[in-house]
């Protein structure tokens, strides 16, 4: 048995396992290890998640490193199925954006109406802004919020705008420790265990609604690929069964994605 | 070229051993021994291979230390400042990974200020000035072993103890040292050498210790030495028959 | 790529080399004569120490950069000082990983050499410093593979700055930290071309040592 496993180092991973590419941000909020385990149940597949940026997940999908993936940057997504790199996108899960802080809000971005708003106030403050700088989906959606805003931060890099080019979690530590604002997804920040004197100081404008797309990686472009098991995953995720499932996964009782399946 | 040896530091000899033995691991290396060496001259140690010889001068010098018993010096115990004023030379001398000259400046600075003039005057002296920026390990072996007595001399010790130091060298640098020594002996420094070779013996030694298996046979001066050896071991030695 | 050298680029070659020179010099200055003095002086704990520093020498490097990470955290001891996510920081914690390795492969060469020149120093009455200097200068050469093991080590190391330093860009990013940040984008060509840069950097560093220690031995000084 054990030289088998020597001989053969690939099959400590069942042949049949589903490779799905995502992104830090929903690994780190405890999510796969929740829905992992109900998608082997409800379906007998076994599926295994490498989490990196939404920019690296698509570029190792379009390499075929994966079989499944499951990311929050739309644009770039329906970029992807239109090159012909993924097939049967649907809309999975969506949560929201939010701008957490020291608790004495420096820049008073509280009482601010808008994102833009926000944003104005720390940049004419010059306080630190702590980016993740990673090109992840997160790191892509602040910088479309700031260019709404017509403010360059990159001309300040270094200056207040620092760019971490790690991950959501390490990028919530050096803000806690700099002091500096961060833009985060709610799920990370939920799961977040060294909040400190931080807390959520902006939410809920509709340009901080994020959305997460599934696309299965398309055979005639990867024909190794895992087309009916991945498929086979995406039609229990979007199912009643698995949108409900979606639904009950709570952090502190608070339930960090909200399904919403349409078909496109 | 040498300064004499003034009368204050002839307090420092005679060498005196009171009941020296030396032990290693349980095995006598020298036995219990009591014997005054004299303050003038050269003194030359023999013996087989194997007799104690460097061990001998090595408990001299305070390289070890002797497990019972204890070397004066005049009347003083052998202690650090005593052997301040000693300096050796080995069979196979350790010379430092620099040039010929900084082998010099070196010794030279342990004691003091560096002079360079007087350390270029003692490679004059031992034939070595042309190979000062010379790297030291890839002189000669008759040239290293002039380094470093040419070393030893630059601390101008009362003491000089010379550890079998012309074994495999050329006749001329045999000679050359044979030489050097005898000047040195005429400054006042006392002079302890152990040499196989009883050709060398009979040219350089005032008197002649001769020991065996550990224990000192005998300490007389040269000339009686080799006419009246007091003992078969010694006659049999200068015989050139094996010892067993 | 690489032969567009751009300002940036330049930036973070600079800051690596300058992290890794400083902690190195540091190392040296800390560790050349305390692993000399420890193989030359005789005391009771000295075979401790030496199995300690050995035992060092293998400091995962997370494990440091988490460490020095809790201290200079400000919420830690020495959170006052505001170093973390400073260059300062990751020169702390290069300096922990290097310092042992120079300490112990110090040591371990000047032993060697004291096994050729220990009775003659014991004849000349050495004073204990001066030995220390003597054996430094005379293992010069050898010294020189030491010093090497710890820039090797300096270069390479990514997993304690990246946490102590955070990867700020035009703050604490450095190569190492730039091509993990660029292989994570998916920018795996440019990830490649950094660590090329790096492994020219390496590969120079370690020519020109061995030109210069090929030299010594010539003159047989090593």
């Amino acid at each position: 048995m054990i030289l088998s496993f020597l001989i053969s180092p690939g099959n400590a991973f069942a042949e049949n396992a589903v490779l799905i590419q995502s992104t830090t941000s929903t690994k780190n909020s405890g999510f796969f290890q929740y829905i992992l385990p109900l998608i082997k149940t409800e379906t007998g597949l076994t599926a295994n998640v490498v989490a990196v940026g939404t920019g690296a997940a698509i570029k190792n999908a379009e390499k075929c490193n994966g079989d499944l993936l499951i990311v929050h940057a739309q644009n770039r997504e329906r970029a992807f199925v239109q090159a012909g790199f993924g097939s049967n996108r649907k809309n999975l899960m969506y949560n929201d954006f939010i701008i957490v802080g020291p608790k004495e809000d420096p820049s008073q971005i509280k009482s601010s109406q808008t994102i833009e708003n926000a944003l104005k106030r720390i940049a004419t403050d010059k306080h630190k802004f702590a980016s993740r700088g990673d090109d992840s989906g997160t790191n892509i959606k602040e910088l479309e919020l700031w260019e709404l805003t017509g403010i360059k931060p990159h001309d300040f890099s270094g200056d207040w705008y620092l760019e971490l080019g790690s991950g959501m979690g390490t990028t919530l530590n050096a803000g806690v420790e700099l002091n500096a604002y961060v833009f985060t997804d709610r799920a990370t920040w939920l799961s977040f265990k060294n909040k400190q004197n931080f807390q959520v100081l902006f939410e809920g404008d509709t340009h901080l609604f994020n959305q997460y797309g599934i696309i299965s990686v398309n055979p005639s472009h990867c024909p190794r690929t895992k087309y009916n098991e991945a498929n086979k995953i995406i039609t229990w995720l979007t199912s009643a069964r698995g949108q409900e499932a979606i639904k009950n996964f709570k952090l502190d009782d608070q339930q960090l994605f909200f399904p919403n399946v349409i078909s496109e | 070229m040498f300064k004499n040896i003034n009368e204050s530091s002839k307090i420092l000899l005679p060498i005196s051993l009171n009941n020296i033995a030396y032990h290693k691991n349980g095995n006598q290396i020298i036995s219990e021994t009591s014997l005054t060496i004299k303050s003038k001259g050269i003194t030359v140690i023999m013996g087989p291979n194997g007799s104690g010889k460097s061990v001998l001068v090595r408990l001299l010098h305070g390289l070890l230390v002797p497990t019972k018993g204890v070397i004066y010096y005049g009347k003083h115990p052998l202690k650090k400042s005593i052997r301040k004023k000693q300096a050796m030379v080995f069979q196979t001398p350790t010379l430092l990974k620099r040039t010929v000259l900084a082998n010099m400046t070196f010794v030279n600075s342990i004691r003091g200020r560096i002079d360079l003039t007087y350390c270029k005057n003692i490679l004059k002296l031992l034939s070595l000035e042309k190979f000062q920026s010379y790297p030291a390990q890839l002189l000669s072996a008759g040239e290293k072993q002039r380094l470093a007595l040419a070393r030893a001399l630059i601390l101008q010790p009362h003491i000089l103890f010379l550890d079998e130091p012309t074994a495999n060298l050329d006749p001329s640098s045999i000679h050359l040292i044979e030489q050097i020594l005898k000047n040195v002996r005429e400054s006042g420094v006392k002079i302890i050498f152990i040499t196989h070779d009883i050709g060398q013996a009979k040219r350089i030694a005032d008197d002649i210790i001769f020991i065996n298996k550990g224990k000192i046979l005998e300490y007389t001066n040269t000339s009686l030495f080799f006419q009246k050896p007091q003992n078969k071991e010694t006659a049999a030695y200068l015989e050139g028959e094996l010892i067993l | 790529m690489i032969i567009s050298f751009d300002q940036d680029l330049f930036e973070i070659l600079l800051l690596s080399m300058k992290i890794n020179f400083i902690s190195l010099m540091i190392a040296c200055i800390l560790g050349l004569p305390f692993g000399s003095a420890l193989a030359v002086l005789r005391f009771p704990v000295r075979k401790t120490i030496i199995a300690i520093s050995n035992a060092l020498m293998s400091l995962p490097p997370v494990v440091v950069g988490l460490i020095v990470y809790l201290y200079l955290s400000r919420s830690g001891p020495l959170g006052w000082l505001e170093l973390l996510y400073t260059p300062t920081a990751m020169i702390v914690a290069q300096v922990i990983l290097i310092t042992p390795i120079i300490i112990s492969l110090t040591c371990q060469i000047i032993e060697d050499l004291q096994e050729d020149y220990r009775e003659y120093f014991s004849s000349l009455v050495m004073p204990p410093q001066k030995a220390i200097k003597a054996y430094l200068y005379d293992a010069r050469y050898s010294l020189v593979t030491v010093v090497l093991a710890g820039f090797g080590r300096a270069i390479s190391e990514v997993g304690a700055v990246i946490i102590v330093g955070g990867n700020i860009d035009h703050l604490t990013r450095v190569m190492t930290t730039s091509i993990s940040l660029e292989t994570s984008k998916g920018n795996l060509a440019l990830a490649l071309a950094l660590g090329i840069i790096l492994l020219t950097i390496s590969l120079s560093v370690n020519f020109l040592a061995a030109f210069f220690k090929n030299s010594a031995k010539r003159k047989a000084y090593v």
